[in-house]
């Protein structure tokens, strides 16, 4: 695979990008021809006045994240870019496979994990991975959840690389956000261009909320006929709850705080205007630790006393299950493609970007040889913080990472910095090519669903390969078209 | 429905609410300042509407003497001050963000595109014309965002809860306006109006836009005693106390639960006890008595309220 091959002696040569919408020679690839000639005919002016008519709409219906640290209550807009990104129905076909298949080693590994760990006994993962993993909960064990599934929302992280290759980036598999972007970034579209939908045949997304919920109900305690879901969320506070309040409504169920639910004789209810209710599957927007103060942090005010028990007599589901974070963990990120040969029997799909483990001593003394070319992750960092981007960093900032790593090179992966491919962009010189990554959303209950798109995040700074919303960060409309 | 949604939904009515009556009164009294007067008068007014929000000791601790464009600042645009006109607004939103999935598009849209105006302006020089337009800017938000409700929210609890907010409010906010123009107006009990009350009369109607109902019912000049029979007696005067506890005695029932017995016994009571009373009855007992068991009985029934509805007990 292609990587930025940046000398370490001069300055890093512009990475070969896959460009989506032109190939190398400069042509316009067929499926962005269309889109192509209609940003030809719209004049910059108009361009920028629908921007502005769109953040105008984002911020009237109150789509915004809480920013941490700020003063308290701030609110900002994730910036939107107007440019879709388009993927054809070929692509779209491939990448969809490769996700459902990913999923379902995820899936399959976490249920062995928690039951006879089959795939430790049988070495294709170094036991103390897992079982010494912070994300590993030992209170899940020989714990049956409905239907065998433990991470029913997933939302994977993919770039792409080389000639257009798909890749793995990341499995995030606890309480995934975002999708209500893609959802709100549709809806944005319809009604600012409707006009570039006459042109296009594009896959619908909107459905989303009705698959989540048909998914939940999947797996509600065998006995019970009519499942009450609920949304449980930290509260207003907290930076995904425009999504969190979106969702519930969307999905016609209850959006819950921990202190709307008690737990008696072993079973949930909340607390209504009449008395409380009997609550059965809970799609919970709050980390394992917070759940309840019983079993987890004792300080965690958001989560619910008793919840753990209630859930391990299987009077409640809880998606995602608890102790999903052990298999999207970035140490174990490396052994995913074992995990479908394992389980599936089948060579992956789609592949992870190789990975350096530094916790291995010949993975760690490459690393500290090559730090200047390389990325290195934090293991459990998230947000893009704890990174290296060694072509983009300074010598004095490899330097402290370089310490870092060796007092603790167990908390590092390494790898190689990738070429994001770029889409057009409507920024500041008109419309560019920026980086960019995708995030679908897995959804797995009787069956696995994935809604034709997903969470595209685009790097607005020139040159940037940091799409992260809390660094500068935008997204846009993702478009799959239909065959 | 949950309590805490509940809640949150009686709540955004109740602040927005009191933001409409709070920004009609200062309407009033800042049109009323402009009329010729002694300077005394104009401060003992301004002192009244200070008291009659509960705020006249908060305000002299700030600002110490009243000075009219302070009081107006202080009641309408102070956010420090909980109980002005912006607070309330900003309250009335951050109860609406709490629940907005409960809410419709239109609910939403509404609290919050008057939230992020609110934001925008600037009240640095406001004053004559521009401080009146606020005035009516306040009104005509509540008003949309009461009209999203009746126009576009489903017949459920929650439209219940919202509407029990607006009449709770609405019921202690106009029992207020009444006691405090009549203690300044007709301090020895309502007889009849001079010439020079007529403005103040006139005012205190066009404050709660009962002016052409005024008209309409009595076809008449305008005396004290026809006002207080319009604002309190009248079942089809919308901002009537009689009207308010109809409206909530009507919401209540709707959802009525296990332990909600005594406060419906009470809502009750209280509405037919204004349904089968005489003005004369209440003039004779004397309006400021009546307003203070009306208002302490509108707090007791707020208590409630919260007790069997919305607080989340876990027993």
């Amino acid at each position: 695979m292609t990587m930025m091959q940046s000398s370490k002696s001069s300055a890093a040569a512009p990475a070969p990008a896959y460009n989506e919408m032109q190939d190398d020679r400069g042509q316009i690839r067929q499926h962005y021809r269309k889109l192509n000639d209609w940003l030809g005919e719209m004049p910059t002016e108009r361009l920028a006045q629908k921007r502005a008519d769109a953040d105008m709409l984002f911020r009237r219906m109150g789509i915004t994240f809480a920013v941490y640290g700020e003063n308290a209550g701030a609110e900002r807009l994730i910036p939107f870019d107007i440019v879709p990104r388009i993927l054809t129905a070929v692509e779209w076909r491939r990448l969809s496979r490769g996700l459902t298949q990913r999923v379902q080693a995820l899936n399959a590994f976490l249920s062995d994990i928690y039951h006879e760990q089959e795939i430790l006994k049988a070495n294709r993962i170094p036991p103390e991975h897992v079982l010494r993993n912070t994300q590993y909960r030992p209170e899940m064990q020989d714990i049956e959840v409905p239907g065998d599934v433990y991470a029913h929302i997933a939302g994977v992280d993919v770039v792409r690389a080389d000639e257009g290759e798909f890749f793995v980036l990341e499995d995030n598999l606890r309480v995934p956000s975002g999708v209500s972007y893609m959802l709100e970034d549709r809806n944005v579209m319809m009604r600012l261009f409707p006009e570039l939908f006459a042109r296009y045949a594009v896959e619908p997304v909107e459905h989303y909320p009705d698959i989540l919920l048909d998914n939940l109900r999947s797996v509600a305690p065998a006995e019970v006929l009519e499942p009450t879901v609920v949304l449980l969320t930290p509260g207003a506070y907290n930076s995904a709850y425009f999504e969190h309040a979106f969702l519930a409504q969307q999905m016609g169920i209850e959006l819950v705080e921990g202190k709307d639910l008690m737990v008696r004789d072993g079973f949930v209810f909340m607390l209504t205007t009449r008395g409380p209710q009997p609550v059965h599957v809970i799609y919970r927007r709050i980390d394992d630790d917070f759940l309840d103060p019983l079993a987890f942090r004792q300080d965690s005010a958001l989560g619910v006393p008793g919840l753990l028990a209630a859930y391990r007599a299987g009077h409640v589901t809880i998606a995602n299950a608890i102790g999903t974070g052990v298999a999207d963990d970035k140490s174990i990120y490396p052994y995913v493609p074992e995990m479908i040969r394992f389980y599936l029997d089948e060579e992956p799909i789609i592949h992870n970007v190789p990975t350096r483990i530094l916790r291995n001593p010949d993975d760690l003394a490459y690393t500290l040889d090559h730090l200047p070319e390389l990325v290195v992750k934090e293991v459990h960092g998230a947000g893009g913080y704890g990174m290296l981007i060694g072509p983009k960093a300074s010598k004095g900032q490899i330097e402290r990472f370089r310490e870092q790593i060796k007092a603790n090179p167990e908390r590092y992966i390494a790898q190689p910095t990738l070429a994001l491919s770029t889409c057009p962009t409507f920024v500041e010189e008109g419309v560019a090519p920026r980086h960019v990554d995708l995030r679908p959303f897995v959804l797995s209950g009787r069956d696995v669903h994935i809604v034709p798109g997903g969470l595209t995040r685009v790097a607005l700074r020139e040159g940037s390969l940091v799409v992260n919303s809390s660094q500068g960060g935008g997204t846009k409309d993702t478009w799959v078209l239909e065959d | 429905m949950l309590s805490r949604t509940a809640d949150h939904l009686y709540w955004m009515s109740r602040y927005t609410e009191r933001a409409e009556n709070l920004a009609r009164m200062l309407q009033v009294d800042t049109h009323w300042a402009l009329l010729p007067r002694e300077v005394d008068e104009l401060g003992r007014s301004w002192e009244a509407t200070l008291s009659m929000v509960g705020q006249l000791d908060a305000y002299r601790e700030r600002h110490g003497e009243i000075v009219a464009d302070q009081v107006i600042r202080f009641l309408a645009f102070d956010e420090d001050n909980p109980a002005s006109i912006v607070s309330n607004l900003n309250l009335a939103r951050e109860n609406a963000r709490a629940v907005r999935g409960t809410l419709t598009f239109d609910q939403w849209e509404i609290i919050n595109s008057t939230w992020l105006e609110l934001k925008m302006r600037s009240f640095d020089h406001l004053e004559g014309e521009a401080l009146t337009g606020f005035f009516e800017w306040v009104k005509l938000r509540s008003h949309l965002s009461r009209g999203a409700t009746i126009g576009t929210m489903m017949r459920d609890e929650g439209f219940d809860f919202k509407r029990i907010g607006t009449f709770l409010e609405r019921a202690d906010n106009t029992a207020r306006i009444l006691d405090v123009q009549f203690l300044m107006l007709a301090p020895d009990g309502v007889t009849s109006a001079s010439e020079a009350d007529y403005y103040r009369y006139r005012a205190l109607l066009e404050s709660v836009s009962a002016f052409e109902i005024y008209r309409k019912v009595y076809r008449d000049r305008i005396t004290p005693a026809r006002i207080a029979e319009l604002l309190i007696l009248r079942a089809d005067m919308p901002r009537s106390l009689h009207r308010c506890a109809e409206g909530l005695s009507q919401h209540l029932q709707a959802v009525a639960n296990d332990h909600s017995a005594e406060t419906l016994r009470q809502v009750g009571e209280l509405h037919a006890s204004l349904h089968y009373t005489r003005i004369d009855l209440i003039l004779e007992q004397g309006l400021h008595a009546f307003l203070d068991d009306f208002l302490e009985r509108i707090n007791g029934l707020g208590r409630r309220i919260a007790q069997d509805f919305l607080v989340s007990v876990t027993s």
